[in-house]
């Protein structure tokens, strides 16, 4: 019983480590997967599990220096029902709204320009637009600190032409300041996508309408803004979601009336110390901006099917 | 092509002052750290004084700043080699095989572009926290190469799609193996690539500042330090040298990158940023 049975063995095993090398030697899929699967892995250990954590974090509690982890809902509650976090939530979403809102409309003229007259050098102008992104976030905000600033560029500039007698006060230190620095700061990400998908309209719809009595603006307005939707929604999307957490601006242009909802997140993690709070903040205003850019991507898709 | 030409002749000119503006505002408000890097004041604000160029070898003193500086760099190599290098294996598996779920894994990878910083910097904190591993700059490593995943796959998957398969598949029908096939076609083809997402994630680690913030620990990369300079009005400008050198760098970097990522494709092809 005993040789029989070990002979059957290990042919089978044999076979078995032939197959496995067969598998991976023919079969894409597990080749693909095994080339993806470091980049897979980095991402689940420094997203998906820290992400994971922080909802469990949410669902705790602080206890002094400690932890405790009995499940509550005690932190939703307070990030949801005291009226300080629920102003800044609001703050945060009507100036991330508005930043989207600025920084979608100045970019379009400018996709618009690149997609459609610049015949030449298309590059270099898509370069040129796009060198502020890679440059560094925290100089390019600051810089806007000198220049708002009480005896910053515009104040000191304007007072040593004579213009102004006295500094204005309220160019720095609002939500005005904020919203003017975030539109600066993001504003490749509203070019790019929506020059890709203006990049994409087949040219000969363009001459169509012309051909049948469209004007340029009629044209425009029927045929150019409709097609290139999906690129607004992109940026408005790559725009929404970010600012909204934005930490860095607030913080150098915003004073106290500026404060966003990750100075407030921030300061749990550090000064403060009650992580639990600062996580069910982090996800509530996840939560929020998620519905809320759902909504938006929903009724633009709902007015592309309208024109359509 | 006749309504084509009459409109361009129309709208041409004002739609081209309007990308004049538009530059403008892109590149002036940044031009303001270089002009007053060169004054001759400790207060930032017009008339222009004088030409100095003390705040640079002020700045350059500082042993803070070496520190910082030589910390950035580290982190930004490191973060540089891992990212470009999980990113091209990853595009090779995403443009060379048919690999099922292929967008959910695309998708999956650009998801750090769609979550604010600062939620990425805390629950790294929390995890790196509950599994007792101290803060240190390969923490902050790990929290760059997250970031710089979406653009390093961007860069080479456009790379890896611009360039002709027949040129692998004729290397393995003359018996090369995968790996050296891999080695002596792919990677040269992709080299340009390679070198382009090795210098654009790199400015993105070394200019990276809020995921640093909460990751370093005692350790301070350069955008730390220049944050905690910001406190102190006497030191401005000395950030403004300080970050005149850095924006001048980093321009320098961009454009070397985006001329190496041009070579051999089609010049009027679109930067993938962020896209």
């Amino acid at each position: 019983m005993a040789p029989a049975n070990l002979s059957t063995r290990i042919p089978t095993a044999a076979r078995f480590g032939a197959r496995v090398e067969a598998f991976f030697r023919r079969s894409d899929a597990a080749r693909g997967y095994l080339l993806l699967s470091p980049a897979i892995l980095i991402m689940l250990a420094a997203l998906a599990a820290p992400l994971l954590l922080l909802v469990l974090y949410s669902f705790w509690s602080q206890d002094g220096y400690l932890v405790n982890t009995q499940l509550t809902l005690d932190q939703y509650s307070t990030a949801l029902g005291r009226e300080a976090y629920r102003t800044l939530f609001y703050r945060s979403l009507s100036i991330s709204g508005m930043v989207t809102i600025v920084t979608v409309l100045l970019s379009y003229p400018m996709a618009y320009f690149i997609a459609f007259q610049v015949q030449r050098n298309k590059f270099v102008w898509l370069i040129l637009v796009t060198i502020p992104f890679w440059t560094s976030y925290l100089l390019r905000v600051f810089a806007w600190k000198i220049i708002l600033g009480y005896n910053g560029v515009i104040n000191s500039g304007l007072m040593s032409l004579g213009i102004l007698k006295q500094p204005l006060e309220f160019l720095l230190y609002n939500p005005t300041s904020v919203v003017v620095t975030l539109a600066h700061a993001w504003a490749a990400f509203a070019i790019l996508p929506i020059y890709v998908s203006l990049e994409k309209i087949d040219r000969s719809l363009l001459e169509a309408a012309s051909d049948l009595g469209d004007g340029p603006i009629r044209r425009f307005f029927r045929i150019t803004l409709p097609l290139s939707l999906p690129g607004v929604i992109g940026a408005a999307v790559l725009i929404f979601v970010p600012t909204t957490g934005d930490y860095v601006t607030p913080a150098l242009v915003g004073g106290t009336d500026g404060v966003m909802i990750a100075n407030v997140i921030q300061v749990q993690f550090t000064k403060i110390g009650n992580w639990p709070l600062g996580a069910a903040l982090a996800l509530a205003s996840m939560a929020a901006v998620g519905i809320f850019a759902l909504l938006i991507v929903q009724a633009m898709r709902l007015a592309i099917s309208r024109v359509k | 092509m006749m309504a084509k030409v009459r409109n361009k002749a129309g709208q041409g000119r004002g739609l081209f002052g309007y990308a004049i503006f538009y530059l403008a505002f892109l590149y002036v408000p940044v031009l303001f750290l270089p002009i007053f890097s060169f004054n001759d004041s400790a207060f930032i604000a017009f008339p222009l004084v004088g030409f100095t160029t003390k705040w640079y070898t002020e700045m350059f003193a500082d042993t803070g700043m070496q520190i910082a500086l030589w910390n950035s760099l580290k982190v930004g190599m490191f973060t540089a080699l891992i990212s470009t290098t999980l990113g091209l294996l990853a595009a090779k598996a995403l443009t060379r095989y048919q690999v099922p779920g292929s967008a959910a894994v695309l998708g999956f990878t650009s998801l750090p572009l769609f979550v604010p910083d600062i939620v990425l910097g805390i629950s790294l904190l929390i995890l790196l926290n509950s599994v007792h591993i101290p803060l240190s700059l390969w923490t902050v490593v790990v929290g760059h190469v997250l970031i710089c995943m979406p653009f390093a796959m961007a860069v080479l998957i456009s790379r890896m799609e611009g360039f002709d398969k027949s040129l692998e598949e004729a290397s393995l029908d003359l018996g090369e193996d995968g790996w050296m096939t891999f080695w002596r076609v792919t990677f040269p083809l992709a080299l340009p690539g390679v070198i382009a997402s090795l210098l654009l994630t790199f400015i993105v680690s070394f200019d990276e500042f809020l995921i640093a913030y909460f990751l370093a620990g005692t350790d301070a990369t350069l955008p730390i330090y220049i944050w905690g300079q910001l406190r102190f009005p006497y030191k401005l400008p000395g950030v403004l040298a300080l970050g005149a050198l850095i924006l001048v760098a980093s321009c320098v970097l961009v454009i070397f990158a985006e001329w190496v990522r041009s070579l051999g494709t089609d010049p009027n092809k679109a930067p993938t940023v962020g896209a």
